[in-house]
């Protein structure tokens, strides 16, 4: 009869909507309505722009903001090209080697180097990005330059990735720095969802005659992999976005070239380049705001996909405790 | 338990760097306010009256006239715009705030486009602009002044050290040359342009890579303005603008660059590369500086000497009304050709803004009036050049002209 009576005052006090409830419930919609707030001042900012070039925009492929007389020309597909590209090569080069980093952190690493290497590793995602340009302008330009990409013209110059003049600053260049950049959110994630598989799945794959890199490779991928792809969405998101470091290296040129050598501009870089000189140009300026909702809604389809492949996975039978 | 110990120490460390950067932050802000309050005390009337005294006589006789100094009323004042004067305003503010402690001046160097922008809407006391204003521009903003403030040149820099030619060497250029090479037509060092106009050197047959700004900029409106001067063809196809379309970019022999330190350091990173930048930022060590043929047919390199050469072949008091003023290609045996003003952007009428207050509005026309004169001197030290006399003559015809609620700021 007691426990009756204090059980159900428990469960009513859970319902009430007291303080903490609200200050969460706060929190939660807070959110909704930056995100709401932000995509309406894009589009409003667009409409300009939206009105005048059309779809046009976004295969249009010059980009004259200030002809000598006339309207402005404008097209996004130069920047959209050069975000897809250098996001592509960042991903090819972050995602082999966080999961690398990740599983030597979870699986391998004796316990005095671990938190050491945790910490360095997340320093480096502390290392603020136009420190990364610095270093990418002075060091990582003339590196790439004289020995990446020299070597690769040596031996793959056959493909028109690998072809043309190279002077370091470019899109492969602005992609290995955005690698370096993202490879420590992807492997704190993936190393965390690492850390979650249970004993059991480890001990049981090694007491059936599994060498360790068998037991990683049955056991413990396929059972954090929904994670593992979050935090490749998670370092995908990173990567796109990033302005300030590919600015510095990737050599801001509204040009749509097959060799990564050569260098091109991705969205970001455009907005922060030019949104300071637009006064007196509306168009222009909401042009400026058409691509910022370009990004917008390449980084919410890619998320989208993230969660898709996230889905599908479970009911192929991955494991749905992670993640 | 070594784990654990580890663990432990990496706590203790960032523990460590918190409580630094709490002192440290702790004690910087004390001094800020400490400080400032310190200064106050210790400028009362006396000193700020010495100083009057030992100013010119135009000067203190307007300082005198209608000087709020007395009344000492703290005042706040906020200028944006942009990046090219910013090491000058910001040496201004710092020294006029050392004379009269009361007027604290914040500028924000965010770019001349912002600048303009925030004027325009009145979100700024004052803005600044290394490009003069176009008349549209003008237009959306109306009863908007230009002041010159100071003028500075833009240098052709260039990185062909690997080549064997030391960074101390001067190759001569012509406006000419400089466009054809930004346009593309001329692709490498030993082209016979470049060639004849230095026969003392033995330049390489080596690609040239054409650096300029990807951000919009003033220094990029002088430079395009300059080209466009010289070369009939820039200026029908490229034009003159803060940012323009690079041809050399459609070639893929062009590279854009953040900022002059940008291209600076992409010019002073990239063998066989040319670029443009304020002349602050061309040092001899890592950069060569070019020499470019000027009008009166001498190959000529920016100095202030030079810059204030270009400045001074304009003769006459221009219209104070409108000082938007071109200097590019000026004549003089000495005078660089690519040279700038750079502008204050002010409201003739202070009370259409609606933060101003009439004390703050002769606050800011004082800082300005004491900027085109006394603050002259602080150019040279930062490598801009003092405004020639016919331009002080213009800025104060201008200044006098400033009302607040239809009265003059600056009488006198």
């Amino acid at each position: 009869m007691l426990r009756h009576a204090s059980s159900r005052r428990a469960g009513k006090k859970a319902r009430r909507p007291d303080l903490f409830w609200a200050l969460l419930s706060v929190a939660a919609v807070v959110i909704l309505i930056i995100t709401a707030i932000n995509l309406y001042a894009l589009a409003n900012g667009s409409i300009d722009s939206l009105r005048y070039f059309g779809l046009g925009f976004l295969v249009g492929t010059d980009w004259v903001p200030n002809p000598p007389e006339g309207p402005p020309l404008l097209g996004a597909l130069p920047a959209i090209y050069g975000s897809l590209v250098t996001t592509s090569i960042a991903l090819l080069l972050a995602v082999p080697i966080s999961l690398g980093v990740a599983l030597f952190q979870a699986e391998l690493s004796p316990g005095r180097l671990r938190t050491p290497s945790i910490f360095l590793i997340e320093l480096l995602a502390a290392v603020p990005s136009v420190v990364y340009g610095l270093w990418g302008l002075f060091w990582l330009v003339p590196f790439m330059r004289d020995y990446v990409n020299t070597q690769l013209k040596t031996w793959l110059g056959f493909l028109p990735l690998f072809s043309g003049p190279t002077n370091g600053l470019g899109m492969l260049t602005a992609g290995v720095i955005l690698a370096i950049m993202i490879i420590p959110y992807g492997s704190s994630v993936m190393r965390e969802v690492i850390a979650v598989v249970p004993r059991s799945q480890r001990e049981g794959s090694l007491a059936l005659g599994a060498t360790r890199w068998e037991m990683i490779r049955t056991s413990v991928i396929p059972y954090a992999r929904t994670g593992i792809i979050a935090a490749i969405v998670l370092a995908l998101g990173r990567a796109i976005g990033e302005t300030m470091a590919v600015t510095m290296v990737i050599g801001n040129v509204a040009r749509i070239s097959p060799s990564l050598f050569l260098p091109a501009e991705t969205i970001p870089s455009v907005i922060a380049n030019e949104f300071t000189e637009v006064s007196g140009n509306d168009l222009y300026l909401s042009a400026l705001f058409e691509l910022g909702l370009i990004l917008f809604a390449i980084a919410f389809l890619m998320n989208l996909a993230g969660r898709l492949m996230i889905t599908r996975l479970r009911f192929a039978g991955g494991s749905d405790k992670v993640a | 338990m070594s784990n654990q110990n580890t663990r432990r120490n990496v706590g203790i460390v960032i523990l460590a760097i918190i409580i630094v950067a709490a002192v440290v932050g702790g004690y910087s802000y004390y001094m800020n306010t400490g400080g400032s309050t310190g200064t106050t005390q210790s400028m009362g009337t006396t000193e700020s009256m010495g100083t009057t005294q030992s100013m010119s006589t135009t000067e203190s006789m307007v300082l005198t006239t209608a000087n709020p100094a007395t009344s000492g009323e703290a005042v706040s004042i906020l200028g944006a715009g942009a990046t090219f004067p910013a090491p000058l305003l910001q040496k201004w503010t710092v020294e006029y705030k050392a004379l009269y402690p009361w007027v604290t001046i914040n500028y924000n160097p965010i770019g001349s486009g912002g600048g303009i922008q925030q004027i325009t809407q009145k979100t700024v006391d004052f803005g600044a602009s290394d490009a003069p204003l176009s008349d549209v521009q003008l237009q959306n903003a109306t009863g908007l002044t230009l002041m010159p403030e100071t003028l500075g040149g833009v240098a052709i820099t260039y990185d062909l050290q690997p080549y064997g030619i030391a960074n101390t060497t001067a190759i001569n250029f012509t406006g000419d040359v400089l466009a054809q090479i930004y346009m593309g037509q001329i692709t490498q060092w030993n082209d016979p342009a470049i060639q004849a106009l230095n026969p003392n050197l033995k330049l390489p047959k080596a690609a040239i890579t054409a650096v300029h700004r990807s951000d919009g900029s003033g220094t990029t409106y002088a430079f395009t303005d300059y080209l466009s001067a010289v070369n009939p063809d820039w200026k029908k196809f490229v034009g003159r603008s803060t940012s323009v379309t690079w041809p050399v970019d459609k070639l893929a022999t062009g590279i854009g660059a953040k900022g002059n330190a940008g291209v600076a350091g992409t010019v002073a990173n990239t063998p066989g590369s040319i670029g443009y930048v304020d002349v602050i930022y061309a040092s001899g060590k890592s950069l060569g500086i070019g020499a470019v043929k000027n009008a009166a047919g001498n190959f000529v390199v920016p100095n202030l000497q030079t810059i204030a050469n270009a400045a001074a072949s304009a003769t006459g008091t221009p219209d104070p009304k409108d000082l938007r003023l071109h200097i590019v290609n000026a004549a003089g045996d000495q005078s660089y050709p690519i040279a700038t003003y750079t502008y204050i952007l002010l409201y003739k009428e202070m009370s259409n803004q609606p933060s101003m207050t009439k004390s703050k509005a002769e606050a800011l026309a004082k800082f300005l009036w004491w900027a085109v004169h006394d603050g002259q001197k602080y150019a040279p030290d930062l490598v801009y050049a003092p405004l020639p006399q016919n331009i002080v003559s213009a800025d104060e015809q201008l200044l006098k002209s400033l009302t607040y609620q239809g009265q003059a700021l600056i009488t006198g």
